[in-house]
């Protein structure tokens, strides 16, 4: 829906950038157009300098990171370089990823009310445009709400008003789906879809979960990497074009069962939502794909290694966080722990390592009661990897980081460099061993931290959102990573709200709502369930969406094969690679 | 180790809805009124005026519980050591000598030397009532709006009320920190050298400054894009207009401050009260 009638808002031309910290520019040759109005969607893998390009339009770049800028950026008319960071916020708003660390104020309204104080607007008439603005986005009843109060969708709308109070003609949102959970994700899209049809500002999204985006319509795609823009069509034009993977973005779920099946798509399908695809030679594919597919059908039967019984626990003595949680993580197994943010997931793990304690009921690792074990002994079965691996190292070398533990537990240096050598090599990192951590991307500081965990030789590893933030190209990579653990008699649990990872890695799902097992299951059922999935703010997939669509039967049935068909093809390809 | 020092207060009192740049005020010049005048009669007078402020504030002990025993315990403190450095400077002040009964050697207690003492002790009994109500009435958002009306700059001001905003998930972060380095074999507890538990902090304080200075990145990005220091002043969300309930506060203590200050140079001649004479 280009208006080329309409004079343009943003228009790069040749535009390039290069921080001063990098060798190499981060942006190179990029023209654009975006018209007023718009709803535009940029995507690419991490570092393909799609973030950058926010930078650039929200005023960020130059403001506050320094480089060297080629070609002209001009926005409503203004060249960037003749405006300041100040200005440009009076055009641009931009809600950020982390909807937690952006939040300002210590309450709702004054966190929206941040760029008026800063205008030096007048007390009541500030509080007069801080309801309109938190009406907008239905966050008017939680005016006087501190951020600890709040959910992460709710801290995400406290931003998008912060930002429309000041009447911006552009909208960016850099990531909007990072930090929330998949149902909290959906309606964010949605929030976004009505505000860009109510108003007339022009939308920008950045981000890499394409299918999560469109959710809700969006009037072109554009596909960046490696700093230049490579694709810039229309949703329905670019899932037919197939460089979407070539540049590490995943496809739609959805998508890809039709391709497995043999439908080519074309854009007169309108592939982009499945719920107004155009179905009609495809479903027949579908079933015929579905016979076809090789079942797994392969049982885990190891006894537990872990079972908890009947645990229930509580911060305060009033609510309980926890209330009779039961389930079993057999040896060899690799699952996944869902359900949305405070419904008790992360207690979980905290009890399992002794970081909290139980007020009722037995943890047991091999039939052993752990309640005597303290938190460095029951260290040496059960490895916790936090979400965040900055929070975890605290050396400077990856050896000595690696090494850590053992030296701490008073391990000769030899036996010591050792095992520091095999836990390097399992994780992929012999080559940097003497490298100073700092140099290391965020996926491989995750192996730095898992490596550290592994020279402990524990029987379980568990990980706390393994994949949070990372594009798929990363999500793959330590996914696969974990995988070859498993395969290898790892125990793996993973802490999650990534649906796509539950679907593909782990088999069984234990889901928690409100401090209560609601399922323990295979994903593929969890994921279709409508019950579940509304108790514990995850999405139901769009292949289930796409057999009801083609009026498959068993939708369960349908998933379950896709999973086992996926699984198959890596096994392939791995088999392939090594 | 959860730190936990002092809870804000909810209860909704006249302190509460005083307007924040009027309980500084008042605050302030209740604290002049004691730090200048050693006259027991003043400090008598404002402890009494203290400890009703603090029943009206519906404060209760367990809020303060911690900070008040760590006060308890400096003042404690403080009197022994002003006795033990300097056991005649009573005498030395009121000009007369009333014994009461010698202890050892230099020491010996005096009549002047336990008024002075019991002065000084007392001003801070009748101040730390009043600072922790005014801490624990006040929105730090507030508290940061009234610094700047006082004439503080807004930057420094407002980093009062950032660190209180952020102050909750610092705390969070070193207690994951701090778990997740134990569960490596860091030892935290007692059974550790003096030598190694300090190193073992260290363990705990990179990784927190690292994931600060990130956090900070995303706070620093985020004023920015909402123009924090465009203008040379900004105005305030959780400002309060001035009200009547607030003048009429600030006369009384303004009232309070001028006879403390009327007897100190036309009663008294001096910032002492001297009962020998």
């Amino acid at each position: 829906m280009q208006e080329n009638d309409r004079e343009p808002i943003i228009v790069f031309d040749n535009f390039g950038f290069q921080y001063f910290s990098q060798a190499e520019p981060t942006l190179a040759g990029i023209d654009l157009k975006i018209y007023p109005g718009e709803k535009a969607l940029i995507v690419g893998p991490s570092g393909s300098g799609k973030s950058t390009l926010g930078h650039c339009l929200n005023g960020l770049i130059p403001f506050a990171y320094k480089g060297k800028q080629t070609g002209t950026l001009t926005i409503a008319g203004a060249c960037s370089q003749e405006q300041t960071i100040f200005d440009r916020s009076k055009v641009v708003g931009t809600v950020l990823q982390d909807s937690d660390g952006q939040f300002v104020g210590l309450t709702v309204g004054e966190d929206i009310a941040f760029a008026l104080e800063n205008d030096c607007m007048a007390t009541p008439e500030m509080h007069r445009r801080v309801e309109q603005a938190a009406a907008m986005v239905d966050m008017d009843s939680h005016l006087k709400n501190s951020p600890n109060e709040l959910s992460g969708g709710q801290k995400q709308r406290t931003a998008l008003a912060g930002v429309m109070i000041d009447d911006v003609q552009i909208l960016l949102f850099d990531e909007p789906l990072a930090n929330l959970d998949p149902a909290t994700g959906k309606t964010a899209i949605e929030i976004i879809d009505n505000i860009h049809r109510d108003t007339d500002k022009t939308v920008i999204i950045i981000e890499h979960r394409l299918e999560d985006v469109l959710h809700r319509p969006v009037d072109r795609v554009i596909v960046v990497d490696d700093g230049r823009i490579v694709a810039d069509m229309t949703p329905d034009e670019l899932l037919c074009a197939g460089v979407l993977r070539a540049h590490g973005i995943r496809e739609p779920l959805y998508v890809t069962a039709l391709k497995y099946a043999g439908v080519s798509l074309t854009p007169d399908m309108r592939p982009s939502h499945v719920e107004s695809i155009d179905l009609t030679d495809a479903d027949t594919k579908l079933r015929r794909w579905l016979t076809t597919v090789q079942r797994d059908t392969a049982v885990n039967q190891n006894p537990p290694v872990l079972s908890v019984e009947d645990v229930s626990f509580s911060y305060d003595g009033k609510r309980d966080v926890l209330k009779d949680v039961s389930f079993e993580i057999r040896q060899g197994e690799m699952v996944s722990i869902v359900g949305r943010n405070g419904a008790g997931k992360t207690t979980i793990t905290q009890l399992m390592c002794g970081f909290e304690t139980e007020h009722s009921g037995i943890i047991r690792y091999q039939g052993e009661d752990i309640a005597p074990h303290s938190i460095r002994e029951r260290a040496e079965y059960l490895g916790l990897v936090m979400q965040n691996p900055n929070q975890m190292i605290s050396e400077a070398m990856i050896a000595d980081e690696v090494g850590l533990g053992l030296k701490l537990r008073g391990i000769p240096s030899e036996e010591r460099a050792e095992r520091v050598n095999t836990a390097l090599r399992v994780c992929d990192l012999s080559p940097y061993r003497s490298w100073p951590i700092a140099a290391l991307s965020f996926g491989q500081k995750k192996r730095v931290t898992i490596a550290s965990m592994l020279t402990l030789n524990p029987k379980v590893l568990i990980l706390d959102e393994p994949t949070a933030g990372q594009d798929f190209r990363h999500y793959t990579e330590i996914m696969r990573f974990l995988a070859r653990l498993n395969e290898d008699g790892l125990t793996v649990v993973l802490i999650t709200h990534d649906m796509h990872l539950m679907l593909e890695y782990t088999p069984r799902a234990i889901v928690l709502s409100d401090g209560e097992v609601i399922a323990d299951a295979p994903a593929s059922e969890v994921l279709t369930d409508a019950g579940v999935i509304e108790r514990a703010n995850l999405k139901e997939t769009s292949l289930y969406t796409l057999t009801q669509r083609a009026h498959i039967e068993s939708g369960t049935d349908f998933v379950q094969s896709f999973i086992d068909h996926e699984k198959w093809l890596r096994s392939r390809s791995d088999d392939g690679d090594g | 180790m959860k730190i936990n020092l002092f809870t804000q207060s909810r209860e909704d009192t006249f302190l509460r809805r005083m307007s924040g740049v009027a309980k500084l005020v008042c605050f302030l010049l209740l604290t002049f009124t004691v730090m200048l005048s050693y006259d027991i009669r003043v400090i008598a007078f404002t402890i009494i005026l203290s400890f009703v402020m603090f029943h009206i504030s519906k404060v209760t002990w367990r809020q303060i519980r911690v900070i008040a025993c760590i006060l308890l315990l400096f003042l404690l403190l403080n009197a022994l050591f002003t006795f033990l450095l300097a056991p005649e400077q009573g005498v030395k002040i009121y000009g007369s000598r009333h014994e009461i009964f010698h202890i050892a050697g230099r020491y010996t207690l005096t009549q002047e030397q336990l008024l002075y003492m019991s002065s000084k002790l007392l001003k801070y009994v009748a101040v730390a009532p009043l600072g922790l109500i005014f801490f624990l009435c006040t929105d730090p958002s507030e508290l940061a709006a009234s610094l700047n009306g006082i004439g503080m700059p807004y930057k420094g001001a407002y980093a009062v009320s950032l660190t209180l905003r952020y102050f909750p998930d610092l705390q969070r972060d070193y207690n994951n920190i701090s778990m997740s380095q134990q569960a490596r074999g860091l030892e935290m507890s007692k059974k550790a050298g003096f030598a190694s538990r300090v190193k073992n902090a260290l363990a705990i304080i990179v990784p927190l400054i690292f994931s600060t200075l990130e956090r900070i990145e995303v706070i620093s990005n985020a004023m920015d894009l909402r123009a924090f220091g465009k203008h040379k002043k900004r105005t305030w969300y959780s400002a309060r207009k001035i009200s009547r309930q607030d003048i009429l506060a600030i006369a009384v203590t303004a009232l309070i401050f001028a006879v403390s200050l009327y007897i100190t140079f036309f009663i008294n001649h001096s910032r002492f009260y001297d009962p020998f004479a």
